[in-house]
């Protein structure tokens, strides 16, 4: 996936006012089965997999004892209903591989296998307003019939594919997973039937900023080893009554004593530069945390963050300085997310 | 293609350097822009500013990136394109003309012999190229 076919900007508005075509062929897919797969993932992940039918998806992560993250990740619960299907970000695939073969072997009670299947597994996005109309004529099934986080087996232009009403955009859409083979094809015959529509192939830039303007997280960014779901703003995704699960105690000992750092949205108001990842920032001069994403957001035409920081200092409308090339730049804080669909 | 203009000096940071008596009209080039991808914002230094060959003297920021921008030659910023500032996009339209960025008066006018003609800028632009 490049950062960019025609330029960010473009790129961007064009998911959000038409569709876009994501070749994902980075992520990683990996297969848990066994008579014990759901109980293996129950202890693994910190949502709750009991509530997945077959053909249904959840975000989930998988945590440390002391509640960080290895990773975020997407649990289908595969429509045939024999398998989970796991969607985990490129860069970890590896050791999210490792991570789990090791839990395996500490729980040596319980019969499940572990099968990184991301040498097998394509995967494109269709994503925006004309998304479904545009999928639908490559596809004999009804589309309108997947709601969302919902998943089916269909044909896809003459491939077998799972089709998920998932994305990582903001807008409706959809994210296909056939097999490798046929990716390439799938993908002709995508932009083929969307580029009448004025529907682009979209590069790793515009997908990072439809991501932070929807304020959906990045690894590596808003979540990592260091940074807990809780602090990070996704304590939805923490099921502290569905049984113990790995970072459990951890986790509800930091709610308990109250959450240390919170994840705020800002804008900046005064001149200086784009905020990025890493950026200090300060208030009355200390600092108080950092930047984990920023741009410059193409559908709100301005200099916009995520930031961390100590908890006291949350509050919508107060003052941040950003540290911008070792000048404070004024901020201030808003309400998340950037951008909301209105369809 | 990027476009290389002639009768321009440029730089190995791709700056160019448009000469007229000794003055220095100075912006960057049509592959800088297309490098950095959308630009968003400029900050250009205020007339009276003394600047130095190969140091920076202005920043530039695209969605995905920033970037300094460096002096071509040695001297004193006699005006900076305000309009450019509040129309950063305008780096990517129209890197030669209307995205001239300052002008500065040059106090060694020797230091453009170091610079790049359009022949050596384009030699020196597919070299990078092969060697990425």
């Amino acid at each position: 996936m490049p950062v960019q076919y025609q330029g960010i900007i473009v790129e961007h508005q064009t998911v959000r006012t038409v569709a876009g075509l994501f070749d994902l062929g980075h992520m990683g897919q990996l297969v848990v089965r066994g008579s014990d797969a759901l109980a293996f993932l129950q202890y693994v992940t910190p949502n709750d997999v009991a509530r997945l039918r077959p053909g249904e998806a959840q975000y989930s992560m998988l945590l440390y004892p002391n509640g960080g993250v290895v990773d975020d990740i997407l649990v289908y619960f595969h429509p045939v209903g024999d398998h989970y299907f796991l969607v985990v970000n490129a860069a970890n695939t590896t050791k999210d591989v490792a991570w789990l073969l090791e839990q395996r072997r500490g729980r040596s009670d319980l019969q499940v296998d572990i099968i990184d299947v991301s040498n097998q597994t394509g995967m494109l996005a269709i994503q925006g307003p004309k998304a479904e109309t545009i999928l639908q004529r490559l596809t004999p099934i009804d589309l309108t019939e997947i709601s969302s986080f919902q998943a089916v087996l269909a044909d896809v232009a003459g491939t077998p594919a799972m089709v998920a009403r998932t994305g990582y955009t903001g807008e409706d859409g959809f994210e296909l997973y056939p097999p490798i083979e046929s990716v390439t094809s799938l993908w002709d015959r995508l932009l083929e039937a969307g580029t009448p529509d004025g529907m682009l192939p979209i590069g790793l830039g515009a997908r990072d900023t439809l991501r932070l303007e929807a304020c959906l997280p990045l690894y590596g960014n808003e979540l990592s080893a260091e940074i807990t779901p809780l602090e990070a703003g996704l304590s939805w995704v923490v099921k502290f009554d569905k049984g113990n699960f790995i970072g459990r105690e951890a986790l509800w000992r930091q709610k308990s004593d109250g959450v240390p750092r919170k994840l705020v949205g800002f804008r900046m108001v005064e001149r200086g530069g784009v905020p990025r990842a890493r950026c200090e920032v300060l208030v009355d001069g200390h600092v108080v945390g950092f930047v984990t994403s920023g741009t410059t957001s193409p559908t709100l035409r301005e200099n916009i963050g995520l930031a961390l920081i100590a908890r006291e200092h949350a509050g919508i409308g107060r003052p941040l300085d950003v540290m911008i090339r070792g000048r404070p730049v004024r901020a201030e804080q808003v309400r998340l997310p950037f951008y909301r669909r209105t369809r | 293609m990027v476009r290389v203009e002639p009768g321009l000096r440029y730089t190995r940071t791709h700056e160019w350097a448009k000469v007229i008596g000794d003055i220095a009209i100075v912006g960057v080039t049509d592959y800088a822009q297309s490098e950095l991808g959308d630009i968003t914002y400029l900050e250009l230094p205020p007339p009276g500013t003394a600047v130095k060959q190969g140091e920076p003297m202005g920043v530039i920021e695209s969605v995905k990136a920033a970037s300094d921008i460096y002096a071509p030659v040695s001297g004193e910023v006699i005006e900076a394109n305000q309009s450019i500032v509040a129309t950063p996009e305008k780096v990517n339209s129209s890197p030669y003309d209307e995205a001239w960025l300052v002008k500065v008066r040059m106090s060694d006018p020797r230091e453009l012999d170091i610079l790049m003609d359009e022949a050596a800028y384009e030699q020196f632009l597919a070299e990078e190229a092969a060697a990425h």
